[in-house]
């Protein structure tokens, strides 16, 4: 700190000493405090999310039995602790926007981007940080206002967290109406959040890099936070934009997507879906390089085939762009588009299939280290596996005829946001504990909380595929309706048994995130002997990141290299013949 | 395998058999990636003192696991399309069809038959709520809107899907029952609080049991 402090332009480099607890813990500017403030609070919402899903297991697993404890929850939801179909729509609506909105996207990327884009590459903070600390406080205020809205007279929004107009735009199809409104102002402030958070992302990743840290040394963590970033900075808008014109059809009588006066409920579907999928892999490109980073780790070997790994990322996040018509595919569109719609999205089998291979080429001849990062590391792409060839049964237009709308996409959706995101986000806070919070958290509990996370989860979501095949319809409040269903409530309450056991067994992973925070064992610098330039400063990493702007002289998967005898070399440790350059970091932390 | 639900329609054996194709084709790749993922692990798992070789990748793996899948890849695109268009081309619909109209409403099926003259619109048409009656192996046309939200016609049995979309009334589906007998009809697109029991029935009878039913009708 002394030698940057006494160069470095105050504002950027406020020394630590000086402020107060407020400006350090609550309206901060350090990125790692912001992706700390970022970690607690999508944990919260993590747990509100699954909570959620509980109910609705509960109610497909015992449909309309009592909610166990369920009895104080007033007559509009439950009446007698049994659940009203209109609660039941607004829990299925309300888990998909906590978890996608509120628990997956900011973990990978409010957490992530913020404590690791900077100690990463070298520099000492993001390049706005009071627009990052706003960022934060926006994604605040966005989540108390979806909070707000589960407890409004006419119950929280219950449109699917899709929205389909009319039935989002017009009250009295569903009942709610200060609900959905709410709904739509909370996305609003999401997308500003998501927005503030994006710029900030790709300038410091251009930007600020360390000398030497040049664009294909960068850690694969680091390229699809930086794609991501990009993807949401295009995306986010036109779903602001989308919810924007929503809202003034509920409000103010403008028909965009209302029949009446040339509307089009179609717009709507377009709107969403363009903003939606690439949205869908703003929640798993993250993942994605946070798992590389950790196999080629637990590996003690280089990633396999690294510019082919960028290369997938940037492939499929362009191909992104172009498929959003396989949401659409039983709308009623030209049936050529729906052609060119499959082909485009079949394409994006390819660099997923390269990643998966680069990943199991990775572990080939390694050294693997079986901690609870690799662990869940290598869950993912066990699951992301099953999640990337379920999407193929989709993207066939013709089997989608039949599988459009049932449980298959519902089990598809989950191996890859939970089966794959959720399980690196767990391997993520595994693995940066240590640089975060200075302790290491239990290995035993973490393998504890692993096993089971890994069982039960699928148990849950894997009999969801027969299901979907059955020709379960999802989003159904009582399928005993149906005859043809009528055979699927044994697997139904078997489903719901795992998903309460799957939601047990995630306390002792918040135990042991707790008790970790204050007894768990002091971390060293480099515990997990790593190359990236986080684990060059002290655990935790301190205020200002590096006292000396770090000069990087290779990519970050120099594991087992033949050069040195340890089985990892750092990328800021210079070998016979590196010079190493002492470069300080230059005043408003602007490092080239 | 009886995962699938019974299937009764002229194109439903089509789109099964590329499930199937589909299932048999990630089958593999499933069982060949989790195989060798487990088999790594096992076979590469770390040692006290050893290091990992240095390899840091392979062109022409790259080359060939960029190349194989998009083969398959396309192979089932082309399957797919075999099919698609069948079941959805409006150009391509059957000519001679039987041609009914079918509006979706927040929480029912209603279907509307052409009278004695044969032709939807006119004054003698009827319409019946929740019920679909067909003559089997005879191809139906149904012209398919909506009253209010989004709704999705869904016979799991014909393999057919379809949203209805208010205000748009270009929204056409066929299908060709092949055995008689009764299936239903569910909505698919979630569309209120009623979506869940928004069931309808199709009943396939034979041609003569089709034509006493419509005579009772009018």
């Amino acid at each position: 700190m002394a030698t940057v402090g006494a160069t470095a332009d105050p504002a950027a480099h406020a020394h630590h000493e000086e402020m107060g607890f407020i400006r350090k813990y609550v309206f901060s500017t350090d990125h790692k405090v912001i992706g700390i403030q970022f970690l607690f609070t999508c944990l919260f919402f993590l747990a509100v999310g699954g909570l959620l899903a509980m109910l609705v297991r509960w109610q497909l697993g015992y449909p309309g039995q009592p909610i166990p404890g369920g009895s104080g929850l007033p007559d509009t939801m439950a009446p007698g602790g049994i659940m009203l179909p209109e609660f039941y729509n607004a829990l299925v609506t309300m888990h998909a926007t906590f978890m996608i909105f509120f628990a997956v996207m900011p973990l990978l990327v409010g957490v992530y981007a913020n404590f690791l884009i900077p100690l990463k590459l070298g520099a000492p903070d993001m390049a706005f940080p009071t627009l990052n600390m706003a960022s934060f406080w926006v994604f605040v205020v966005s989540g108390i206002v979806m909070l707000a809205s589960l407890f409004v007279e006419g119950g929280a929004a219950s449109a699917g967290w899709t929205a389909y107009a009319p039935l989002s735009a017009v009250p009295e199809y569903t009942g709610v109406s200060l609900g959905m409104q709410l709904w739509i102002v909370s996305i609003i402030l999401f997308g500003a959040s998501s927005l503030l958070g994006s710029v900030n992302y790709i300038t410091t990743v251009v930007n600020m890099r360390a000398p030497g840290m040049t664009l294909f040394r960068m850690p694969l963590s680091i390229w699809a936070l930086f794609i991501t970033a990009i993807l949401a900075l295009l995306a986010v808008p036109i779903l602001a934009g989308a919810v924007i014109m929503l809202l003034f059809d509920q409000t103010i009588g403008t028909t965009f997507f209302l029949p009446a006066d040339g509307g089009r409920p179609l717009l709507w579907q377009h709107l969403f879906w363009f903003f939606g999928h690439p949205e869908v892999y703003i929640l798993i490109l993250p993942a994605m390089g946070i798992v590389s980073d950790i196999i080629a780790n637990g590996s003690r070997k280089p990633i396999f085939g690294y510019h082919s790994m960028v290369f997938a990322i940037i492939a499929i996040a362009f191909l992104g762009w172009v498929v959003w018509g396989h949401h659409m595919f039983q709308s009623g569109m030209n049936p050529l588009l729906g052609t060119s719609f499959m082909l485009a999205t079949m394409m994006i089998a390819v660099p997923s299939a390269i990643k998966v291979f680069n990943w199991l080429g990775t572990l080939w001849r390694g050294n693997i280290q079986f901690h609870t990062p690799m662990l869940n590391a290598v869950a993912f792409v066990a699951l992301f596996t099953i999640g990337g060839l379920s999407g193929i049964f989709m993207a066939s237009n013709a089997v989608d005829i039949f599988i459009h709308d049932t449980y298959f996409i519902v089990a598809h959706i989950h191996y890859v946001l939970f089966g794959g995101s959720l399980f690196a986000i767990f391997a993520a806070i595994y693995f940066w504990f240590p640089k975060m919070f200075g302790r290491m958290m239990n290995e035993t509990w973490g393998k504890i909380h692993f096993a089971f996370t890994f069982v039960f989860y699928n148990l849950v979501f894997f009999p969801m595929h027969i299901l979907g095949v059955g020709g379960h319809m999802r989003r159904v409040y009582d399928p005993n309706q149906y005859e043809f269903l009528a055979g699927f409530q044994g697997m139904n309450t078997f489903i719901s048994i795992s998903a309460f056991i799957l939601f047990a067994a995630q306390v002792p992973f918040l135990i042991n995130f707790f008790w970790s925070l204050f007894k768990g064992k002091k971390a060293e610098q480099n515990p997990w002997k790593d190359n990236g330039l986080e684990w060059t400063v002290a655990s935790p990493a301190p205020h200002g990141n590096f006292d000396v702007a770090p000069t990087v002289y290779r990519g970050p998967y120099e594991f087992g290299s033949p050069e040195v005898e340890e089985d990892f070399l750092p990328q800021n440790v210079p070998l016979n013949g590196q010079e190493r350059v002492t470069e300080r970091s230059e005043p408003g932390g602007a490092l080239k | 395998m009886g995962w699938l639900p019974v299937a009764a329609s002229t194109y439903a054996a089509d789109i099964d058999k590329i499930f199937y194709v589909i299932l048999v084709v990630t089958g593999i790749a499933f069982v060949g990636v989790e195989v060798t993922l487990v088999y790594f692990l096992f076979k590469y798992r770390g040692r006290e003192g050893r290091k990992a070789e240095y390899i840091e990748g392979s062109t022409r793996a790259e080359i060939v696991w960029t190349v194989v899948p998009a083969l398959f890849i396309v192979g089932l695109g082309i399957a797919s399309h075999s099919v698609w268009p069948k079941v959805k081309d409006p150009d391509r619909f059957p000519t001679n069809a039987l041609e009914l109209a079918a509006e979706a409403a927040q929480f029912e099926w209603n279907f509307t038959y052409p009278g004695v003259d044969g032709r939807l619109g006119t004054g003698d048409d009827f319409t019946v709520r929740n019920q679909l009656h067909v003559p089997v192996n005879e191809p139906v046309v149904v012209h398919l809107t909506s009253l209010d939200v989004i709704h999705s016609f869904f016979v799991p049995a014909f393999r057919v899907k379809q949203d209805a979309v208010p205000g748009f009334d270009r929204n056409r589906l066929w299908f060709e029952a092949t055995r008689t007998g009764e299936f239903e009809i569910a909505c698919a697109e979630l569309c209120g609080l009623g979506h869940y029991r928004m069931r309808g029935r199709v009943f396939v009878h034979t041609q003569e049991d089709y034509e006493r039913w419509k005579a009772e009708q009018s």
